[in-house]
């Protein structure tokens, strides 16, 4: 390991709060909130891969290529969902999505 | 405070230059991963946002990269930078959200709870800082291929075939809400 564990796991709560501003802050925008949930599940990879690399075991990288399949398929299914969405309301503005049904 | 300070491979110490630059690397690629990241995270235009964001992934490859994971890397690359942000950028574009002076600024009461938890994370993260670890744990080895693949699917089978099954659920769900009606 080139670096202690505790930096790895300070840059990775550096990425997973600025994950959670752009989730939190940016409510209105649809796009923006995926990138937030992006960033976080990337912060999540890496504190994976930094364990794996401190105790020498390979499980750490096969949750974190667990966590890749996993968050390709969240992402096909929510852009699918916006997609959706913004051909009903012609918009991405999650304050437009208040009502179930047509 | 090295506290894990043990060494891969044929180097023996830490102060071998080779160590050295390597770890100037990680805090280089480390700050270029984090400011990406805060440029993707203010800035307005969608398109921009992604192609900080597809940068930011790219640095976080490296590191992987530099922390022995080769292949999770390579998965970073591909799929991450790759495959997302391409599908993200062929939304934005089919959807014709790249006009920034459409999008609202967010008013100040959507920014307090972000502050809160944010603030939460970087009290924990002091917490973390003034903490000493103790107990070196054993010398890891690299991991090759084959002993990813061993644990991957002698460990974790099961874990492999939820996943394609989810995968399928998420390409019937995508036909499902993309057909036209």
């Amino acid at each position: 390991m080139i670096v202690p564990l505790s930096h790895v796991l300070f840059l990775s709560g550096i990425l997973f709060s600025l994950g959670l501003l752009c989730l939190l802050v940016w409510r209105s925008n649809i796009i923006m909130m995926l990138i937030g949930i992006e960033i976080m599940l990337n912060a999540a990879i890496l504190v994976f891969v930094g364990g794996s690399a401190a105790w020498g075991n390979a499980d750490g990288q096969v949750f974190a290529l667990f966590i890749i399949a996993m968050t390709s398929a969240e992402v096909s299914l929510a852009l699918a969902l916006v997609v959706y969405l913004h051909r009903r309301k012609k918009t991405v503005d999650s304050d437009q999505f208040r009502e179930l049904g047509e | 405070m090295h506290y894990y300070s043990f060494s891969l491979g044929p180097r023996t110490s830490s102060l071998d230059p080779e160590f050295i630059m390597e770890q100037i690397v990680f805090y280089i690629l480390a700050a270029v991963v984090v400011i990406a990241t805060l440029f993707a995270v203010t800035e307005r235009h969608p398109v921009h946002a992604i192609v900080y964001l597809a940068s930011s992934f790219f640095g976080l490859a490296a590191i992987f990269y530099l922390l022995l994971a080769p292949l999770a890397a390579v998965f970073e690359v591909i799929i991450y930078a790759g495959a997302i942000m391409v599908l993200f950028l062929f939304v934005i574009m089919m959807l014709d959200l790249g006009h920034p002076e459409k999008v609202k600024r967010p008013a100040f009461r959507d920014w307090w709870p972000a502050v809160v938890l944010s603030l939460v994370i970087f009290a924990s993260l002091a917490v973390l800082a003034g903490l000493p670890l103790s107990g070196t744990p054993a010398v890891p080895a690299q991991i090759d291929i084959r002993g990813f693949a061993t644990v991957l699917f002698r460990n974790y089978g099961v874990a492999v075939e939820i996943i394609s099954l989810q995968l399928l659920f998420a390409l019937v769900g995508a036909l499902y809400l993309g057909r036209r009606r």
